[in-house]
């Protein structure tokens, strides 16, 4: 009986320790494919298939990061975000909504270069007329009608545009300042379409 | 400029104005429902059989520098000139090619190997693109073979330690997430009842899901009145993505390929289908 005993504890952890060999060499093989079998095309290049810090972190954990890693990496995120030098985080709904509907931009067959759409209405619900919309992200539908007006929501808003990550380490949602894709004043015009009491969103 | 003719052209730009504003905004919700309406009344009489028939034609004739038929030369898994069964028992793995290969893949290695073919000839243009008026011969094959797997089983032979391989591979590829959006094939294609505009996302983890994602291919597209194949599908998934471009024919493309075809396992397959 306590031969066996020795027996199991020998083996249990070499079976473990053989196991998570076998994940790590699947991945190895994954990781090599995705180098090897990809071209540059357009705008989109191979360097667009290298890890960045935060996406290593998902990858590696199911997009559920330790707690205090995901705390330290967001709050790196937070601080690329560049906030207008004006102060004023509100912009121009109108044209917010023009932002949200247009999906182009960053693949190998858009021009490079701005203005690239917002892809908002990809994944949420926003304005009550547009029924077409995504539902990948939460709804957005009477958002400042919910939530409030104040300085504080606009802030908020403004930020998680420009960086998601800055609030949720592995969010769903693009880095869409953070990476360029949309301008300073293209996100104060989506944080008026969120946020104008005249906005169609908030009637 | 008489009034009559400031009152005319003004008339007129606001009626153009008006025009071009009208042909911008597509209500696509709309556009979604009436597209289902006809894509459903198309299916019994889907052009993709056109492109099957001329897969037929291609299949069994003499060609390439070797001068020599796929039906006499190209065995896809269940033995040379055996076609039927032979498309949803891909991915599989073949030894003469030492590679799991999906129905595409495995053509091409045919055409390339069988007949001497060009590799980067095939790979130049493998997709039917919008304006053209043909659809090129391996897509017409590839057509031609799924139509002779019309009503059977998906039956990936996860068993092979081969393909459970490169289908572990699959698995592990629709979770990498990377690119100035941070996609991952799973970032759409990994959750129940997700939706982009009005197109349902797949669950491609999931046996109902993973049918989504692999019936009606090859499928006639509607929208630009196009064959095309799975591999194309995979191939645009990447782009929208935001993700350099598949090499064709790669392991990458045959392990998603795995990946979902296995998952859908046991489904029904209902032959080339008809697209939006």
């Amino acid at each position: 009986m306590k031969k066996f005993y020795l027996f199991a504890l020998a083996f249990v952890p070499s079976l473990v320790l053989a196991e998570a060999l076998a994940d790590g060499v699947i991945r190895a093989k994954a990781l090599q494919i995705i180098k090897r079998d990809f071209m540059p095309r357009g705008q989109a290049g191979i360097d667009r298939l290298a890890e960045d810090g935060v996406q290593a972190i998902c990858n590696r954990t199911g997009n559920k990061p330790p707690q205090e890693i995901a705390k330290v990496l967001e709050a790196d995120q937070m601080a690329t975000i560049k906030w207008p030098a004006d102060g004023k985080l509100m912009g121009d709904w109108k044209r917010g909504e023009q932002i949200a509907q247009s999906g182009r931009g960053f693949t190998w067959s858009d021009q490079p270069g701005l203005p690239v759409g917002g892809n908002c209405y990809n994944c949420h619900q926003i304005g009550p007329q547009e029924l077409a919309y995504g539902t990948v992200g939460p709804s957005l539908l009477h958002f400042g009608k919910l939530r409030g007006y104040g300085p504080d929501m606009q802030k908020y808003v403004f930020a998680k545009i420009y960086n998601a990550k800055a609030f949720n380490l592995c969010s769903e949602m693009p880095r869409f300042g953070r990476i360029g894709a949309l301008t300073e004043q293209q996100i104060k015009d989506l944080v008026a379409l969120l946020l104008d009491p005249e906005s169609p969103v908030n009637k | 400029m008489t009034m009559k003719a400031v009152l005319a052209s003004t008339a007129l730009s606001l009626f153009v104005g008006v025009a071009a504003h009208a042909q911008e905004t597509i209500d696509h919700a709309k556009a979604h429902e009436e597209f289902e309406k006809f894509r459903a009344e198309m299916e019994d009489s889907n052009p993709a059989e056109l492109f099957a028939l001329k897969g037929q034609e291609l299949w069994h004739a003499k060609r390439g520098p070797k001068n020599v038929s796929l039906h006499e030369t190209c065995d896809l898994g269940l033995g040379i000139g055996k076609l039927e069964g032979a498309y949803v028992h891909m991915p599989r793995y073949f030894k003469d090619a030492d590679a799991v290969m999906d129905a595409e893949r495995r053509i091409v290695w045919c055409m390339v190997e069988k007949q001497g073919f060009k590799f980067e000839d095939i790979a130049k243009k493998p997709f039917m693109g919008a304006n053209d008026t043909q659809a090129p011969d391996i897509t017409n094959l590839v057509t031609y073979i799924a139509e002779k797997s019309r009503n059977m089983k998906f039956a990936v032979d996860l068993k092979d330690p081969k393909v459970r391989e490169i289908y572990e591979i699959g698995k592990e590829i629709v979770n990498y997430r990377a690119g100035p959006f941070d996609f991952a094939c799973n970032t759409c294609h990994g959750t129940d009842g997700r939706r982009i505009r009005m197109q349902n996302l797949p669950n491609l983890a999931k046996p109902e899901g993973a049918a989504k994602g692999v019936l009606g291919w090859p499928g006639y597209r509607m929208t630009g009145g196009v064959m095309l194949t799975h591999q194309w599908r995979m191939n645009d998934c990447f782009r929208q993505q935001r993700f350099p471009e598949p090499k064709y024919a790669s392991d990458l493309i045959t392990a998603l390929l795995t990946y979902m075809t296995a998952n859908a396992n046991g489904v029904v397959y209902k032959g080339p289908g008809i697209k939006r």
